[in-house]
């Protein structure tokens, strides 16, 4: 089973790197308010078991894929390559 | 006092930091032999761990997420558990607040840039075994050299720490390199055995280095580990 992390910086953590995206989208001629810069992981499973997948997904959020103080994450299937 | 305490430095694929802190430690009186990762047990008569400063595992995912998991961080976490002394030098510093040993996470810098360069830091806490041999509010010039050095913590977490006095290293007004919050540049655990810093004190060990004041930080865990060897005797 496919699915894909999303790791976002949490709402209020300053995002350099999205600062320096949203001011070279906007010398670029874009106009953009504001841009966040985040992670994706996609993780092929062995389980074809959504439930068993969904927590085994949470469980490498929580011990590796994020850091729970400054990141959120969003877990999504069927998504990714 | 002429028994030398064994502080072993750790090395992780990718540490560049070891042999500098390794050698300033000897100069200052200790036995600091390298311990590699995959290494399941610390030296016999540890009296003290350092994590030294490098780019581990390439800073992939987060820096410190992967090295963190090392099968030596078992070792390193239940010895901090029993009270021995742990000191993270920027990479360290990242392996230890990921391990959850320190409190608090490293970031990008907030310029983006790396810095490079010498930073004045106002000292907190002296009782502490790595400050022993400072004054309270001194000045130390130590080096800085990092990325990831910009320390968070939300606000909750910051006053916390604040009144239980873990802040023990600042950046000096307005020289802040990186962006962290609070200007810290080290914070300790609640048992104070635990610490960490983004600068550099095993580059600030010799005149010729431009500074000295390093010392006084990795002279305060020779002095401690020496006397947890006494207290072992």
């Amino acid at each position: 089973m496919r699915a894909t992390v999303l790791v976002r910086p949490k709402p209020g953590i300053l995002d350099p790197q999205g600062q320096a995206v949203e001011s070279s989208l906007r010398h670029l001629g874009f106009e953009v308010a504001d841009a966040r810069v985040g992670r994706l992981v996609d993780v092929e499973l062995t389980t074809d078991d959504r439930d068993e997948a969904q927590a085994q997904l949470e469980r490498m959020c929580e011990q590796l894929l994020t850091n729970p103080l400054i990141e959120s994450y969003e877990i999504a299937f069927g998504a990714g390559a | 006092m002429t028994e030398r305490p064994r502080i072993p430095v750790v090395v992780f694929p990718g540490s560049n930091d070891d042999r500098d802190a390794a050698q300033a430690l000897e100069g200052l009186g200790a036995d600091a032999p390298l311990v590699w990762h995959t290494d399941d047990a610390l030296p016999p008569g540890t009296t003290a761990v350092v994590l030294p400063g490098g780019f581990s595992y390439g800073d992939y995912l987060r820096c410190g997420a992967i090295a963190r998991l090392s099968p030596i961080m078992r070792e390193v976490a239940a010895f901090a558990a029993e009270g021995g002394l742990v000191l993270g030098i920027c990479n360290g510093f990242q392996i230890l607040t990921e391990a959850g040993l320190l409190p608090g996470a490293l970031r990008a810098n907030a310029s983006l840039s790396f810095v490079c360069r010498d930073v004045p830091l106002v000292v907190g806490s002296v009782d502490t075994p790595f400050t022993m041999r400072c004054e309270s509010g001194q000045s130390l010039t130590i080096p800085v050299k990092h990325g990831d050095g910009c320390w968070f913590a939300d606000s909750e977490l910051l006053a916390e720490l604040e009144h239980d006095g873990q802040i023990m290293l600042r950046y000096g007004a307005g020289t802040n390199p990186n962006g962290s919050i609070g200007d810290v540049a080290g914070v300790t655990n609640a048992n104070r055995n635990v610490f960490g810093l983004m600068p550099h004190p095993e580059h600030a060990v010799d005149p010729l280095l431009g500074s000295t004041d390093g010392a006084l930080l990795l002279g305060s865990l020779v002095d401690a580990a020496r006397l947890s060897v006494g207290s072992l005797v």
